[in-house]
C-alpha cells in the first residue's frame, strides 16, 4: 500500500476546497449577468447543483465514474455509497493521498461542470424540470466522460489524451451542451433590445474569485504538492491575465472601447483553454494559448453568435466550449515532457501523434455529449418540462419559481 | 395638454412600452415605485412579494401629450397592462398648464411631440 504524504494530502485538501468555492463564484458571475429579477432563480440553481451532485457523488456519481473499470466506457457500482474507498490511498488515483480525498476532489469538479452549463439557459428555466435534467446529466454524460479521460483504463486515457485538469470532460462538455440546449429551448422573451447585466460588480467579483479558484482547479490536479503543481499555478496565472487582455484589446479595436465586462469575460476564456494543457506547458505557452483563446472566444461571443441567433444567453458555448476546445487541441500543440515527465511531447515538441489524439477527443466528446444532451432534453422536457410559461418569465423566476426577491426599493 | 399617469404591474411595462411605439407616443418617464389599490395587495400576494406594509411593487409611467393624443395613449396603456385580473392598475389624467423644451425654450403643445 502507498504511503500517504501530509504535504500532498494537505495541499489537495486546500485545493478542494478552492473548486468547491468556484461554484457559489460561478453564482455570482451568472447572477450579476441576467436581469435582476432572475437573479435569485441563478444563485439557486448554482447552490442547489452543489447540493445536490455532492449526494450523487457519494451515492453512486464516483463509482460510475471512477469505481472497477467496465470495457473502458464506464465505472463498475462496487464503489457505491463510497464502499470499499477509504483512507488508505487508491495505487493510481492520487497515490500519495487518502482515497477518500481524490474522490472529494473530484467531487467538486462534478458539481461545477452542470454549473457552467446555466449560464446557457438562464431566465426560462424551470426550476424542477432544471433538477431533474441536471441529475441525468451529470449521471449519464459528465459520469462516462470522466471515466473515458480520467480513469485509469477508460477507453481515451488508454490512447493517450492528455487533459490535465478538464478541459475536455469540464469544459468543453458543458459548452457543448449548453449550445445544444439553447437550441431546444429557445430565446428568452423580451432580449430583442440588448440588456445590459443587472450588477457588473458583481461578475466582477465572481471572476476575480473563479481565477482564485482555479488555482485550486489546475494546480490541485497535479495530486500532490510538487513542481508540476507549481507550473500549473503559473499557468494559470499567465492565461488567465493573457486572454483578458487579448479580449480588452479587440473590445478596443472592434467596438472603440475597452469594457468590464469583456475583460472579464476574456480572463475566464484563458482560465477554460489553460485547464486541460496546464500541467504540461511551459509559461510562454501558457500566454500564447490564452492569447488563443481570447482571440477564438471573441470571435464567437461577438460576432458568429450574432450570425445564428442563438440565445446563448451567458455565453457558455463560446466561452466554455470554444476555449475548451482551443486548450484541447493546444495542449497538443504545446505539451512538453520538459515540464511534466508523466505527461507528453505535442507537435511543437517533436510528436504530431498528439495532437492526433486531441483532435479523437475532442471529435468523440463533442458527439457524446451533443448527442445525449439532446436525449435527455427531449425526456425531461416531455414528462416534466423545461421551459416556464411566458407571463412567468416576464415576471421573472425569482417571484415565480421561488415567491422570493432579490432587492427591496425602499429600506 | 393632458398629464397621463398610469399605474402598471412592472412585468406588464415591455407591452405597454410596445403599445405606445406603435401608437407613436414616444415621450414617457418611468418609475419603480410601491403601492397598493382597495384589495390592500391581499389578493395579489401570491404572484407579489409585499415590501412595506401591504405594498406591492409596481410601476410609474408619467406621458404628457397634446389632446388629439390623449385617447390613443389610454388606449395603449389598458391593451398593453390589462389582464384581466384584480392589480392591473390605474390609470389618472390631469390638465397640463404648460411644457417647456430646455433646449429651445419652446412652449406648449410644440415642446411635446
Amino acid at each position: 500500500m502507498e504511503k500517504i504524504n501530509f504535504a500532498d494530502l494537505t495541499w489537495v485538501m486546500i485545493a478542494t476546497a478552492l473548486v468547491m468555492i468556484m461554484t457559489p463564484t460561478l453564482a455570482f458571475f451568472y447572477g450579476g449577468l441576467v436581469r435582476k429579477k432572475n437573479v435569485l432563480s441563478v444563485l439557486m440553481q448554482c447552490m442547489v447543483i452543489l447540493c445536490v451532485i455532492s449526494i450523487q457523488w457519494i451515492l453512486f456519481g464516483y463509482s460510475l465514474a471512477f469505481g472497477p473499470d467496465k470495457g473502458g466506457i464506464i465505472g463498475g457500482l462496487e464503489w457505491l455509497g463510497l464502499n470499499g474507498v477509504g483512507m488508505a490511498p487508491h495505487e493510481t488515483y492520487m497515490n500519495t493521498v487518502p482515497h477518500q480525498l481524490f474522490m472529494a476532489f473530484q467531487m467538486m469538479f462534478a458539481v461545477i461542470t452542470p454549473a457552467l452549463i446555466l449560464g446557457a439557459f438562464v431566465e426560462r428555466i424551470k426550476f424542477s424540470g432544471f433538477i431533474f435534467f441536471i441529475i441525468l446529466w451529470t449521471t449519464l454524460v459528465y459520469d462516462p466522460l470522466a471515466h473515458w479521460v480520467w480513469a485509469k483504463d477508460g477507453w481515451l486515457n488508454s490512447l493517450g489524451a492528455l487533459d490535465f485538469a478538464g478541459g475536455t470532460v469540464i469544459h468543453l462538455n458543458a459548452g457543448i451542451s449548453a449550445l445544444i440546449f439553447v437550441l431546444l429551448i429557445g430565446k428568452r422573451h423580451g432580449i430583442e433590445h440588448p440588456r445590459s447585466p443587472h450588477n457588473l460588480p458583481f461578475a466582477v467579483l465572481g471572476a476575480g474569485f473563479l481565477w482564485f479558484g482555479w488555482f485550486g482547479f489546475n494546480a490541485g490536479s497535479a495530486g500532490a504538492a510538487n513542481t508540476v503543481a507549481v507550473s500549473a499555478f503559473i499557468n494559470t496565472n499567465t492565461a488567465a491575465a493573457a486572454a483578458g487582455l487579448t479580449w480588452m484589446v479587440l473590445d478596443r479595436i472592434v467596438n472603440k472601447v475597452p469594457t468590464m465586462l469583456g475583460v472579464i469575460t476574456g480572463l475566464v476564456a484563458g482560465l477554460v483553454a489553460v485547464t486541460p494543457a496546464s500541467g504540461f506547458v511551459t509559461p510562454l505557452a501558457a500566454m500564447a494559448i490564452g492569447t488563443l483563446a481570447g482571440f477564438f472566444c471573441f470571435l464567437f461571443v461577438a460576432k458568429i453568435k450574432g450570425l445564428f441567433g442563438y440565445d446563448d444567453s451567458l455565453d457558455v458555448f463560446g466561452v466554455h466550449g470554444i476555449g475548451g476546445l482551443v486548450g484541447a487541441l493546444a495542449t497538443g500543440l504545446f505539451a512538453t515532457k520538459t515540464v511534466n515527465a508523466a505527461g507528453n511531447d505535442g507537435l511543437f515538441y517533436g510528436n504530431p501523434h498528439q495532437l492526433w489524439v486531441q483532435f479523437l477527443t475532442v471529435i468523440v466528446a463533442i458527439a457524446f455529449s451533443a448527442i445525449m444532451t439532446f436525449i435527455l432534453f427531449k425526456i425531461v422536457d416531455a414528462i416534466i418540462g423545461l421551459r416556464v410559461e411566458i407571463k412567468d418569465e416576464h415576471m421573472g423566476l425569482d417571484l415565480t419559481q421561488q415567491h422570493e426577491t432579490a432587492y427591496t426599493l425602499y429600506d | 395638454m393632458k398629464y397621463v399617469i398610469a399605474i402598471i404591474k412592472p412585468h406588464r411595462l415591455e407591452e405597454v412600452m410596445q403599445e405606445l411605439d406603435n401608437a407613436e407616443i414616444y415621450l414617457r418617464t418611468v418609475t419603480e415605485v410601491l403601492g397598493c389599490g382597495r384589495q390592500k395587495g391581499v389578493t395579489e400576494v401570491y404572484r407579489g412579494v409585499k415590501e412595506v406594509g401591504n405594498l406591492l411593487r409596481k410601476v410609474k409611467l408619467e406621458i404628457a401629450v397634446n389632446d388629439n393624443f390623449l385617447e390613443p395613449t389610454i388606449n395603449a396603456i389598458i391593451k398593453g397592462a390589462g389582464e384581466g385580473e384584480i392589480g392591473d392598475g390605474k390609470i389618472f389624467v390631469l390638465d397640463l398648464k404648460e411644457c417647456i423644451r430646455i433646449r429651445t425654450g419652446e412652449r406648449g403643445g410644440e415642446a411635446i411631440g
